[in-house]
């Protein structure tokens, strides 16, 4: 796992968390996995294609995610599927949007996909390449869970090493 | 909760947006700082055609409007109000603001960007420079008629 990868991910997720959910943020515990995912609530899952391959995967129980939409509104809202699918999918929006921002800056390009509703309980094991990365946030709202799964294209990789190739 | 003079038309008027997210709960948090700001909502789009649409049918003052969106992303529909609408002010408002996105979305005729999550006081900065019509007006008072809300 390449933790300059990843650290993007961290930092616009604590960052959009304190600001949009207008609290203090906490990081939890962190730990790598490589099994089959675990859905802890209700999840969006983003992928993206490119300089950089993987998946990430937010996650929150519907009471938080209820919680969450009020902050977002700025009214008390009433819990329905339809409220928790675009509160969790509002918040992985704005999380990959400024992840993405951080890394094109720094000169990668790739493709996000839109996120898509995570029904299923398991799936989206790691691999040897992309084993994940599982983190809690604290917020004021209740734990956001984010789970990363991040890889340098084979290519890309190739080139970064730079070891000059013999005929 | 912060208190923000009230931006005005020339006409003292309140200024008219067009609010455009395919996110329901984007548009219901910047339709809320636009009531902190004085102004008044004439019109909400969740794609780029509908926003054309709803641009040509409302007139606004100024246009919020998302990136990524269904059908019609926000690039595309900024580049077709403004062939239209030469003076179109049109504000972006992105979770993605990395420079390619900005230049284009500026390339195309937006006068101006906010990255996602928005904070009212930056939005409200922009929205001031926007509507001034001077581009020489950046941190001076609003040209526009502006009173202390209580």
């Amino acid at each position: 796992m390449r933790m300059e990868l990843i650290q993007p991910f961290i930092n616009a997720a604590d960052a959009v968390f304190a600001e949009s959910l207008q609290g203090p943020t906490s990081i939890g515990d962190l730990s790598m996995e490589e099994e089959a995912y675990r859905r802890k609530g209700i999840a969006a899952l983003i992928a993206i294609k490119g300089d950089i391959e993987g998946r990430v995967i937010l996650d929150l129980s519907p009471e938080v995610a209820v919680k969450v939409a009020g902050k977002l509104t700025g009214a008390e809202v009433a819990e329905s599927e339809q409220v928790i699918r675009e509160t969790v999918c509002e918040l992985a929006n704005m999380v990959i949007g400024n992840s993405v921002t951080l890394l094109n800056d720094q000169g990668f390009h790739f493709k996000v996909f839109p996120p898509e509703i995570h029904v299923n309980d398991e799936g989206f094991a790691g691999t040897q390449d992309t084993e994940a990365m599982v983190l809690s946030i604290e917020t004021s709202c209740g734990p956001i869970f984010l789970n990363i799964a991040m890889h340098y294209l084979h290519r890309r990789r190739a080139e970064r090493a730079s070891v000059p190739a013999l005929d | 909760m912060a208190q923000f003079a009230a931006l005005l038309r020339k006409d003292n008027q309140p200024v008219r947006y067009l609010v455009v997210d395919d996110s329901v709960f984007a548009r219901k948090n910047l339709i809320k700082m636009i009531e902190m700001f004085g102004g008044e909502v004439a019109g909400e789009a969740g794609d780029g055609l509908t926003a054309i649409a709803e641009f040509n049918r409302t007139k606004p003052d100024v246009v919020l409007m998302d990136i990524t969106m269904p059908q019609m992303e926000g690039i595309e529909a900024v580049e077709r109000i403004v062939r239209q609408h030469a003076d179109a002010r049109i504000v972006m408002v992105s979770s993605v603001g990395y420079q390619e996105n900005i230049l284009a979305a500026l390339q195309k005729g937006a006068k101006h960007f906010v990255q996602k999550p928005v904070k009212p006081e930056v939005l409200y900065e922009i929205l001031r420079y926007v509507l001034s019509d001077d581009p020489n007006a950046v941190g001076a008072p609003a040209v526009l008629a502006g009173e202390q809300r209580s």
